[in-house]
């Protein structure tokens, strides 16, 4: 069988040891490895940002990168995202807002999401639209998607403030 | 954004912007899907398809794939003989004998330890195959002497040697056809000043559900069928899937996951789902099969492709004269339900304008293309495209202005049309008219037509489609029906058992929303059950944009009856006239003063810890006052009817063929508001499905073979690029609905492709006849170069 790689990490915040095969993706490892099952697969290729994670700050899609490659890195999922502050101040924006339908692009989302509060502060309802147009969603149409970023925005931008 | 509710005041839910009951843990990526779902012992299954398009099946030898380790069962159609056709015209095997027809065919299927062991297994089964001529067009498959997809009848022997026929043979590749009169149409045409006719071409789309098609299926000690299943309609699979096992219905379980979006794609049976099941049996494992995205593509059902011919004509005063319609649909390889879509389409063609003469004939063609099943708007979207196309072409011919045209011929309330739908209520003319205001429609109409020859390369135009869609259920089975039991505990928790699913379009707060409303509780005293067919009373399922509207008055009568036993209990116990007894912010109030009497809860534990020892539960069924339609396909078959109008803005950019969607402005009669913040979603959602459809989705299927199975190269709407959206809500309170709601699932798609089309005539003086305006398609079309569809019909 195929070679195998022992890799650390911080995921969520804690120290994580783990055995891939080489040739694992980073989304595989976190859906049948360590039981993280709210980051999807939706394509499996780059394209649809249902796996969205962050990795030292930075969003990926996690099907596209090995498993291997997170060793000594910093890993945020939406298990832990919803844990943080922002988290909550996205999911009760996306909750309260009516960003979610079926629900299963929205893991993705709130990761971009944050990549966006943590980064860009203050955005324009347009750039808050290029900020998540790697990632597909069938159901809502992304208005009120972007309404609750928009809204996430300020409230955490207030909270900052405060 | 609107404040919260303040239930202990006493607000009323209705209409009010109410988060889904679901999202906190949607968006906490918690809640467990499908995909996310393992069972202890649990086997990983693939499936082998054909890949070639049309053969005979020489030999499979799986003795390979057998024998490598982790493989449990690798299984063809000779281990289930037993196997019977699934479909809506049973012409379909789960795993085929001896012929492929699609690429997308299932030859074989594995189950292993791992996802990874099936697939190597795979690898190792060895198919020949004899090729034969393939159709791929609906055309040529009507020609004298095309090669028949089904021409031999399809059988099946029982254990016992009985042989049944299952699918007669198709003599000439036709597998379904649906022929519509009202009128004379030859009188209407000598009637008409002015007549128009064109050939139209819908294109393939796929419905591209983010999560993957999945089942995971078990049997029990006794053999009971335990399915985790993402259909739309549990209750109508249980009776196919115990036909198809040959087992009682009673002995099948089916529980529904939340689903990763459905838009019709999950209401027929699948030959995964089959096969699954089948590798259970055999291994008496729990088996899971989840999709690829590229199998998604490859193996899950399209929009039904239709070539549609339009004749149509009017008086010189704008009054519609008649309408003549001929339409070859491409079934595809096998019979599902895009086959049906003719019972959509002819409501259009002859309800949504009063049309005196109408004749609608259709035929689905089997080809060797994949095969299209139900998809949001259900033909509505390509008849709408072909008809509102005609209604501009008329009003320009007998120079009138569009929205001055439709306003002559549309439907008004009280209308009973030849097709004998009763449009009981009816915002039609409201649509139009506040559609056209709000977009400021018949100045910038009348504005961008002026400059189609001037030299800004960049072009405006605005375009309206209007719609008629069922909005209060559709009665096609022998029930419309859905159930509903109610029970409210010892502490006033409410626990609502309803058969409608929830597939992510809100319909679990919708459905608590009512029942709160009848018995003055919060949401946040409810909990919504209905996934698990051993709990749920019967439901028709999740199609037709019935769900509100069916389960709604299903719940609300459910609720009623609670209400009656609590203000009963709560009268003998005040001693007080049940009159002057109502609920209110969960308690007993006086109606009027609302003078709180005593909180719900502790009346319910006073009546349960009793001498009577009373609980309060309650059951209700609703089965809406529709009709099936006759042998003419004639009847009243909803209980309400939806309707809408949009005007799409368009900005074509004449050099490179772009057409950039710049705002969607829609009026939808939905009888009532009732979550604010769900109906927006659903029409949002809608519109960009729509936008999807008009400009950028398109299945490529070349010689039956589809060319761009994922999403880099099926182009879905992405967020920058969609439409500023406005929408206005006609509240026509329909007599019927629940709290005066109709359905609106699945209306906001069905417009805009219409609208779109329309937009760039208005735009560039050129009219496109075939979907999808993508920028090489628009581009050929305003160079002169684009090649019409034709229609070279075999009659």
């Amino acid at each position: 069988m195929s070679a195998t790689v022992d890799i650390r990490f911080r995921l969520n915040g804690v120290d994580t040891e783990v055995t891939v095969p080489a040739g694992m993706s980073t989304l595989e490892m976190l859906r049948e490895r360590l039981d993280l099952t709210g980051t999807k697969y939706a394509c499996g290729e780059g394209e649809c940002g249902a796996c969205t994670i962050s990795v030292d700050g930075v969003t990926v899609n996690s099907c596209l990168m090995f498993a291997a490659d997170c060793d000594g890195r910093e890993l945020l999922t939406i298990e832990g995202l919803v844990a943080s502050p922002v988290g909550e101040v996205l999911r009760a924006s996306f909750a309260r807002n009516g960003a979610v339908q079926c629900g299963f692009c929205t893991p993705g989302i709130m990761m971009q999401a944050q990549h966006v509060l943590r980064k860009h502060k203050g955005c324009e309802r347009a750039d808050l639209q290029r900020a998540i147009e790697g990632n597909l969603c069938r159901c809502t149409g992304y208005v009120k998607i972007i309404d609750s970023i928009a809204e996430a925005c300020v409230t955490a931008d207030t909270e900052q403030g405060a | 954004m609107g404040a919260a509710v303040d239930i202990a005041r006493g607000e009323t839910l209705i209409g009010k912007r109410v988060p889904k009951m679901d999202a906190p843990e949607k968006a906490s990526g918690r809640t467990r899907y499908i995909h996310d779902i393992n069972l202890p012992g649990q086997l990983h299954a693939k499936i082998l398809r054909a890949g070639v398009v049309h053969a005979r099946i020489v030999s499979i030898d799986t003795s390979a794939a057998k024998a490598l380790p982790g493989v449990h069962a690798v299984i063809t159609a000779a281990d289930v003989p037993w196997q019977r056709p699934i479909g809506v015209a049973k012409d379909h095997l789960p795993l085929k004998t001896d012929r492929v027809r699609s690429p997308r065919d299932e030859i074989a299927a594995v189950a292993a330890d791992s996802a990874e062991i099936a697939e190597a297994a795979l690898r190792l089964i060895k198919v020949t195959y004899d090729p034969l001529p393939v159709v791929t067009s609906a055309e040529d498959a009507l020609r004298p002497g095309a090669p028949l997809l089904h021409g031999e009848e399809l059988t099946w022997t029982a254990p016992d040697g009985r042989r049944e026929v299952l699918h007669a043979p198709s003599p000439d590749n036709v597998a379904m056809t649906f022929n519509y009169a009202q009128g004379d149409v030859a009188r209407g045409e000598a009637e008409s000043d002015t007549v128009v006719e064109d050939v139209f071409w819908l294109h393939y789309v796929t419905h591209c559900c983010m999560g993957v098609s999945g089942v995971i299926a078990e049997f029990d000690a006794d053999d009971n069928l335990r399915l985790y299943s993402n259909t739309q309609v549990p209750f109508l699979h249980k009776r196919e899937f115990a036909e198809l096992l040959g087992i009682d219905p009673g002995r099948i379980r089916v529980i529904q996951p939340p689903i990763g979006g459905g838009f019709g794609s999950k209401l027929d049976i699948y030959p995964f789902e089959p096969i699954a099941i089948f590798l259970a049996k055999i291994t008496q494992r729990p088996v899971k099969l989840i999709f690829t995205r590229e199998e998604e593509f490859l193996a899950s059902p399209t929009r039904q492709p239709v070539l549609l011919k339009l004749r149509s004509g009017c008086k010189r005063d704008g009054t519609l004269t008649f309408r003549t319609v001929d339409t070859l649909h491409d079934n595809g390889a096998y019979t599902s339900w895009g086959a049906t879509t003719p019972f959509v389409m002819m409501q259009t063609i002859s309800s949504l304008y009063r049309v005196p003469h109408c004749q609608y004939r259709t035929r689905a063609v089997y080809t060797n293309n994949p095969y299209a099943g139900s998809f949001r708007g259900y033909g509505n979207l390509q008849a709408t495209f072909a008809v509102e196309a005609h209604m501009d072409k008329l009003a320009e011919a007998v120079g009138m202005d569009p929205v001055t045209f439709r306003l002559r011929n549309a439907q008004e309330p009280g209308e009973i049309t030849p097709q004998g739908m009763h449009f009981k209520s009816c915002g039609f003319k409201q649509c139009l008219e506040t559609a056209a205001l709000r977009s400021d429609f018949r100045r910038k109409h009348n504005e961008y037509r002026a400059k189609w020859h001037d030299s800004n390369p960049l072009k405006r135009g605005v375009g309206m489609a209007s719609m008629l869609h069922v909005g209060g259920g559709a009665k096609i089975y022998p029930s419309d029906g859905c159930g509903t039991i109610l029970k409210i505990d010892d502490f006033a928790h409410l626990t609502l058992i309803t058969g409608a699913s929830e597939i992510g379009q809100g319909s679990e707060t919708v459905l608590a929303q009512l029942v709160c409303e009848e018995l003055g509780l919060p949401l946040s005293a409810v909990t919504v059950v209905n996934n698990d067919t051993d709990i749920t009373p019967w439901d028709v399922g999740v199609h037709a944009s019935r769900t509100t509207f069916v389960a709604g008055n299903s719940a609300i009568g459910a609720a009623r009856k609670a209400k009656a036993k609590i203000l009963a209990a709560a009268a003998a116990k005040l001693e007080l006239p049940v009159e002057r007894l109502g609920l209110r912010a969960g308690c007993v109030v006086e109606t009027g003063s609302g003078n709180r009497f005593i909180e719900i809860g502790k009346l319910i534990r006073s009546l349960h810890f009793s001498d009577k020892a009373e609980l309060v539960m309650t059951t209700h069924y609703y089965e809406p006052p529709s009709q099936h339609q006759d042998r003419e396909f004639k009847g009243d078959v909803s209980a309400a009817y939806a309707w809408a109008t949009q005007v799409a803005e368009v900005e074509v950019d004449t050099m490179t063929g772009i057409v950039r969607l710049l705002r969607i402005t829609g009026a939808h009669d939905v009888g009532r508001v009732l979550n604010r913040l769900g109906i927006e979603g659903q029409i949002e959602g809608g519109i960009v499905m729509g936008q999807g459809y008009a400009t950028t989705e398109n299945l490529i299927v070349e010689n039956g073979v589809v060319r761009n199975p994922s999403f880099r190269d099926y182009k879905l709407v992405t967020a920058p690029e969609i439409p500023a959206i406005d929408i206005s809500f006609i509240e026509t309170m329909d007599g019927e609905g629940p709290q005066g709601a109709k359905g609106v699932g699945e209306a906001p798609a069905i417009c805009v492709a219409a609208a779109v089309a329309n937009a760039i005539y208005n735009a560039t003086g050129v009219r496109l006849y075939a979907l999808p305006f993508t920028p090489e398609n628009v581009y050929r079309a305003l160079k002169g170069q684009a090649q019409p569809p034709v229609w070279r019909v075999a009659s």
